[in-house]
């Protein structure tokens, strides 16, 4: 079964080989895809095959699954399938860069993929490295100022906060010399956690999840997410939203599980309940007055970050799972969300919100499941976001972060009503030119209806998982055990 | 190797690492700069080698040159390259006066020691107590991150950030794993290389690359 773990690091490297090798060809947008697909199969057999058995380990002990990394390659798979499927350009859309479009969106996966996966803490640092590094021409393809601008902010934000979290993670591996042998390795530190030097490994832990929280797009240090999220290309923006950012909060649960039972939950329950609740402040303050569709999208990314770093603050069986659950509801509903928005900016050549109008009754393909996912956004029943919101919430009163858990539902309020607005504006708002909407011949960019299918099981899926979600219970719950259990 | 040499290498080697990164602090020649990001790669790597061979662990060769190959000659020179192309020998911009830079470099350097003690607690050794170049150079890597306008010379903080964190990496552990240090290294080279081009991109696109001129993208 070990073998199987190489799959989703190797086969994606082939397939970026070959995507350069034939870069004229159209179909090399298919090799992600396909990657992607592969990724997913690995990740269900993984889950199922890890619950049965117990953890995997390969190449002497680098690279481990258990039940969380076999969950998180799972929600990589899923969210990757949708937005590289969903986000394959039209034909006339197609330009002569695919080739290495393709391959850096196969290298992309398969950083992601050995991120999480890697029992090393300097292993899966250089895996979130390299997710950054895939990524930087991915956001900047656009060209153009902004692009740049963004491209620049991000690359240079994104390595200096990883660097830091480097910072962090030696302090915590040098924390375990008192144990014996320094060590680097998850379990390892997690088994002789009690040992811990405490000073040394409360800076580690500090800097470490300051580190990734850059990178996972926790305020106050997201300032790249917006810029990126709404300059990259729409597959690059659902995956970096949908899938980059929940893999760096893998990191942060990891060191939270490190770092709790070391030193006591105090810490890290601090860290994130300010980074939650800011993160929640920051797009109630913004979304309301947002112009951008992209932009609106991105901090809602920065309010679900923000509910994830609540949720873990919370702690224990129930947040984890609903935190590890969220991840994969806000994922396929994100990355359908920005695969929608780059063909609503196909479609109107702008991102002005002010200029999309009356989307429902214009371009039924585009308004109808953007409404949807936007209602699956802002975690309306049946949609699973809604169960896990309410799951986070209800465990941040049990375990007694009252006051926390009222404020961030005031803040999400303030979100939501600053979201609806805009969406309802976008899809059902009132037309400044009602006429152009009935007599407008059909576009030529009508999407083929297979393009629609990826949006439709995203949103299918995230509607029925909420119901359906009894299979998932035991992997969920092993997950939490792989984090050390309920705190 | 005696313990008086260890002692007399390390301290040459901590002692150059601080220089250099003091240095960066005011000047506003880029090939300045550069060139002492290569003295600080040198540095480093002899660092390393000292760390190393002290320990008796035969890869501290492997490693050492490796550093010396990236950090002081391929980095410079990809910088150096980047430099040319865009016609930038000469930094404008700095968000603060020279004296502020150089006072709060200072203070930043104060700083490190103080934290770095309660941190190392009571570890005795001699490596350790070298620690807190690693943190000054960290902090100071930071400062002229955030106080310099051009890309270049931010690109210049952002490697002397991480010169300090792969310092206090060999001075608390005698080095990571060999895999891991070759994946750091490369990550940070590649790192270098796409904001070079990106820096090429940004001069033919608006004409200079002045970062605190961006200002396409805000709410």
């Amino acid at each position: 079964m070990a073998i199987l773990i190489w799959v989703p690091l190797v086969l994606p490297l082939l397939l970026a080989a070959v995507s350069i090798v034939l870069r004229s060809r159209a179909w090399t947008l298919w090799l992600p895809v396909s990657a992607a697909a592969v990724l997913l199969g690995v990740g269900v057999t993984l889950v199922v095959s890890v619950s049965s058995g117990g953890p995997l380990v390969t190449a002497g002990g680098l690279i481990r699954v258990d039940a969380l990394s076999a969950w998180m390659l799972t929600v990589v798979g899923a969210v990757a399938v949708v937005a590289l499927w969903g986000g394959i350009p039209h034909r006339t859309h197609r330009n002569r860069n695919i080739g290495s479009f393709a391959s850096l969106l196969c290298l992309f996966l398969s950083a992601m993929s050995l991120a999480v996966v890697a029992d090393n803490l300097g292993l899966m640092w250089v895996a979130v490295e390299l997710t950054t590094i895939t990524t930087a021409f991915l956001v900047g393809s656009r060209g153009g100022r902004g692009a740049l601008e963004a491209a620049w902010k991000y690359v240079v934000l994104g390595s200096v906060g990883v660097a830091i979290a480097f910072l962090g993670l030696i302090l915590l591996s040098a924390a375990s010399r008192t144990t014996g042998e320094p060590t680097l390795s998850w379990v390892a530190l997690l088994a002789h956690a009690g040992g811990l030097d405490p000073t040394l490994a409360r800076a580690g832990a500090a800097l470490a999840v300051l580190g990734f929280a850059t990178k996972a797009g926790l305020a106050p240090v997201h300032s790249w997410l917006p810029d990126a999220h709404s300059q990259a290309p729409a597959t690059v923006s659902g995956l970096m939203s949908g899938v980059l950012l929940s893999v760096a909060f893998y990191a942060i649960l990891r060191v939270q599980a490190i770092a709790d039972a070391a030193l006591g939950p105090e810490l890290m329950r601090g860290l994130l309940t300010a980074a939650g609740l800011l993160s929640l402040a920051v797009t109630a303050g913004l979304v309301i007055t947002q112009k951008d569709f992209k932009r609106l999208l991105a901090y809602s990314s920065i309010e679900h970050m923000g509910l994830l770093a609540l949720g873990a603050a919370a702690g224990g069986p129930l947040a984890i799972a609903a935190v590890l659950l969220h991840m994969l509801g806000h994922g396929l509903v994100k990355s359908s969300m920005f695969v929608l928005a780059g063909r609503i900016l196909g479609y109107t050549g702008s991102h002005d919100i002010a200029d999309v109008r009356n989307l429902l009754r214009r371009r039924p393909d585009l308004g109808g499941p953007f409404l949807l996912g936007a209602a699956a956004l802002l975690g309306f029943p049946p949609f699973v976001t809604f169960f896990t919101e309410v799951a986070i919430i209800v465990a941040g009163f049990q375990r007694g972060l009252g006051w926390q858990m009222l404020l961030a539902c005031a803040l999400l309020l303030v979100v939501f009503a600053g979201i609806a607005r805009n969406v309802l504006a976008m899809t059902v708002g009132a037309d400044p030119d009602p006429d152009a909407a009935r007599t407008s011949p059909a576009p030529p960019d009508l999407p083929a209806r297979f393009r629609q299918i990826p949006i439709g099981i995203a949103l299918g899926v995230t509607a029925v998982i909420g119901f359906a979600a009894w299979p998932l219970a035991a992997p969920l719950l092993d997950a939490v055990t792989a984090l050390g259990g309920a705190r | 190797m005696s313990i008086q040499t260890y002692q007399q290498l390390l301290a040459t080697t901590t002692g150059l690492l601080l220089l250099t990164a003091v240095l960066q602090v005011w000047g506003r020649s880029i090939v300045r700069a550069i060139g002492l990001l290569v003295l600080q790669g040198i540095a480093l790597a002899g660092l390393v080698l000292t760390v190393g061979l002290y320990a008796g662990e035969d890869s501290a060769w492997v490693v050492a040159g490796l550093l010396l190959v990236v950090k002081a000659v391929i980095m410079p020179w990809a910088m150096l390259r980047s430099a040319r192309l865009i016609g930038v020998t000469r930094e404008h911009s700095s968000r603060v006066n020279a004296a502020v830079e150089l006072i709060g470099a200072a203070g930043l350097t104060l700083l490190a020691y103080a934290v770095s003690g309660p941190i190392l607690g009571n570890h005795s050794d001699l490596a350790a107590q070298a620690v807190p170049v690693g943190f000054s150079l960290v902090l100071l890597g930071f400062w002229q991150l955030l106080v310099r306008g051009s890309a270049i010379t931010q690109l210049v903080g952002f490697l002397m950030l991480d010169n300090g964190i792969a310092t206090i990496s060999f001075l608390t552990f005698g080095g990571l794993p060999l895999v891991v240090e070759l994946g750091a290294t490369l990550d940070v080279l590649l790192v270098v290389l796409i904001l070079g081009v990106l820096m090429v991109r940004m001069q033919a696109e608006q004409g200079h690359i002045d970062i605190s001129e961006l200002r396409e993208l805000r709410d």
